[in-house]
């Protein structure tokens, strides 16, 4: 087994076992703290398939998490308040808040992805930020949705055998969907489609002299990270029950960027040893200081510095 | 009949004209080398031929038909591959994958998300057979950037092998290699005479002689000869062009 792969099943056991520890000896701070970390690593791994294995440098990734979100918020909102029955979306039903979600996510990132693929370097991270923008500003102007106020999520999504008020189920909800992520992600990245994907972020020119259209097997993937990235923020707005613009904003894509690369991109375990990283350190040195994004800012920068390939980096095989 | 042409091609660069007025003919089976001065425009022309860069005017035919507007994956599906000038590989892949991705590409649709690539038997197979053949099995678990240049080269001889293509664009295989190097190049070459057309561009004259059946000489983007090795060998007119007229 790969140095990578044993740290990646280690820190996966951990999240396994520490968090319901925590709970059960009186600690459930450190659940939710468990949880949210296990909703963004998912977030960070469907953008690993774009950003790590693609070359794909997107930074508007927080907008799908919020469409996500809104996906559950705006049919739990119809559901206690009326209006929208008709299209069948007044509902907390998780069956159809979670594809709603993803479909929406895959749908947007089709449209967006069609348009942003088709430039480059510096002018896609601009763009892919712009539409970000434009999701964000769109949900800011919706008055009845709260508008910058965000939205309170009075129930949640009701699934058939779970209970997600209960916090240990939410976040075996949230560890199995990681764990699922990380392994289709896995899947593809490893396929012929994956392979032309990678092939594609090495050298594009190549790719297609080979015969191959590396715009559509580049946009298939957008795709797919988006409706990932989606199921995430259904995800999330079931943890947090408050869900506002300010989710999609784009320091927010920054943070799933900086999660994806302080990890590791291109591997598979990379953006979860990222999240958690980003997520405790966080947590910790806001205990110390109010001043804690200095010591935060210099730590990531050393990281990013001093290994080559994120924490990934570490766990190298010999080579 | 010619299985590629190149009809009055035209393009510029800001004030300069990199192809102009460039007329080809490419015959089924030959190997058609392409030599002239630097800066003649010979890269620029592959490129065009390639469909990486559209010409200003002019027109490219593939067995007669216009595929001057046509995407690059697009020519490539048709039956055209290119080699290239400097070495573009895939880096960060091994050399197996490499191979394995050109293979595959040429293998049915490649929007399969399941099965491993790794775990394709016939895809793999092939591949480890084209490293062999241009004497590379050995190195085919390693990381491509690990590897040295002339045996990028070969590399990039296996890809185009890979494509199964009827026309290979080879854009200075011979740089930068060694002479035991080039006299195994020359020969790997040699033995794809025949089974492939081949457009070769070439610094590198006694390869050239030793392989063309057929030369064009391009000056500042014009082709000035088409003809025989012994031809292009007597022509005044090339004489000049390669040793300078003053001189």
């Amino acid at each position: 087994m790969s140095p990578r792969t044993l740290a990646t099943l280690v820190a996966m056991a951990l999240l396994a076992v520490l968090p319901p520890v925590f709970y059960y000896t009186g600690n459930a701070f450190w659940l939710d703290l468990a949880t949210r970390l296990t909703i963004l690593a998912i977030a960070a791994t469907s953008l690993n398939l774009i950003l790590g294995y693609g070359g794909l440098v997107s930074f508007g990734h927080a907008a799908y998490v919020g469409l996500g979100a809104y996906a559950v918020g705006i049919p739990a909102y119809h559901w206690l308040y009326g209006g929208l029955e008709h299209l069948g979306l007044a509902t907390t039903s998780g069956l159809v808040q979670i594809p709603l979600a993803m479909a929406t996510c895959a749908l947007f990132a089709l449209v967006t992805g069609a348009i942003c693929l088709r430039t480059r370097g510096v002018y896609f991270i601009m763009i892919t930020m712009a539409f970000a923008q434009m999701v964000y500003y769109a949900i800011v102007s919706i008055e009845e949705y709260g508008g910058d106020d965000g939205l309170v999520i009075d129930t949640r999504s009701e699934l058939p055998g779970l209970n997600l008020d209960d916090p240990i189920q939410l976040f075996g909800l949230a560890y199995v969907s990681l764990v699922a992520a990380m392994l289709i992600v896995r899947m593809i990245t490893r396929s012929r489609f994956g392979m032309v994907l990678r092939g594609a972020k090495g050298n594009a020119e190549r790719v297609q002299m080979m015969g191959l259209n590396t715009y559509a097997y580049r946009l298939t993937a957008y795709v797919i990270s988006g409706a990932m990235a989606g199921y995430a923020g259904a995800l999330l707005g079931n943890f947090t029950t408050f869900i506002s613009p300010e989710m999609m904003d784009w320091t927010r894509s920054g943070e799933l960027m900086f999660m994806v690369i302080l990890g590791g991109g291109g591997t598979t375990g990379g953006p979860m040893l990222g999240a958690a990283a980003f997520i405790i350190l966080e947590e910790l040195l806001s205990h110390f200081t109010i001043y804690w994004h200095l010591p935060f800012g210099l730590l990531l920068i050393a990281v990013v510095l001093f290994t080559r390939g994120g924490l990934m980096g570490f766990f190298r095989g010999r080579k | 009949m010619s299985i590629l042409e190149t009809r009055n091609l035209m393009k510029s660069f800001g004030g300069i004209r990199a192809t102009d007025d460039l007329t080809l003919a490419v015959e089924e089976g030959e190997l058609h080398a392409i030599i002239g001065p630097n800066g003649a425009g010979k890269t620029t022309l592959i490129t065009q031929l390639c469909g990486t860069q559209m010409p200003d005017a002019g027109q490219v035919l593939f067995k007669g038909r216009d595929i001057t507007g046509l995407a690059p994956h697009k020519r490539a599906r048709l039956g055209i591959t290119r080699s290239f000038q400097i070495t573009s590989l895939i880096a960060d892949m091994t050399v197996l994958e490499n191979i394995a991705l050109a293979v595959q590409a040429r293998a049915g649709s490649s929007f399969r998300f399941f099965r491993a690539a790794s775990s394709v038997e016939a895809i793999q197979s092939r591949a480890m057979e084209l490293l062999a053949r241009v004497g590379l099995a050995e190195k085919a678990g390693m990381v491509t950037a690990a590897l040295s240049h002339g045996e990028h080269r070969h590399m990039e001889i296996a890809i185009a092998l890979a494509s199964e293509a009827e026309l290979m664009l080879l854009d200075e295989p011979m740089a930068g290699l060694g002479p035991e190097e080039s006299a195994r190049m020359v020969e790997l070459l040699r033995g794809l005479k025949g089974k492939h057309t081949i457009v070769l561009i070439e610094h590198d004259m006694d390869a050239v002689f030793a392989l063309a059946d057929r030369i064009s000489v391009l000056v500042y983007g014009h082709i000035i000869a088409t003809g025989l090795p012994a031809e292009i060998r007597a022509n005044k007119e090339v004489e000049a062009a390669y040793l300078g007229e003053e001189a």
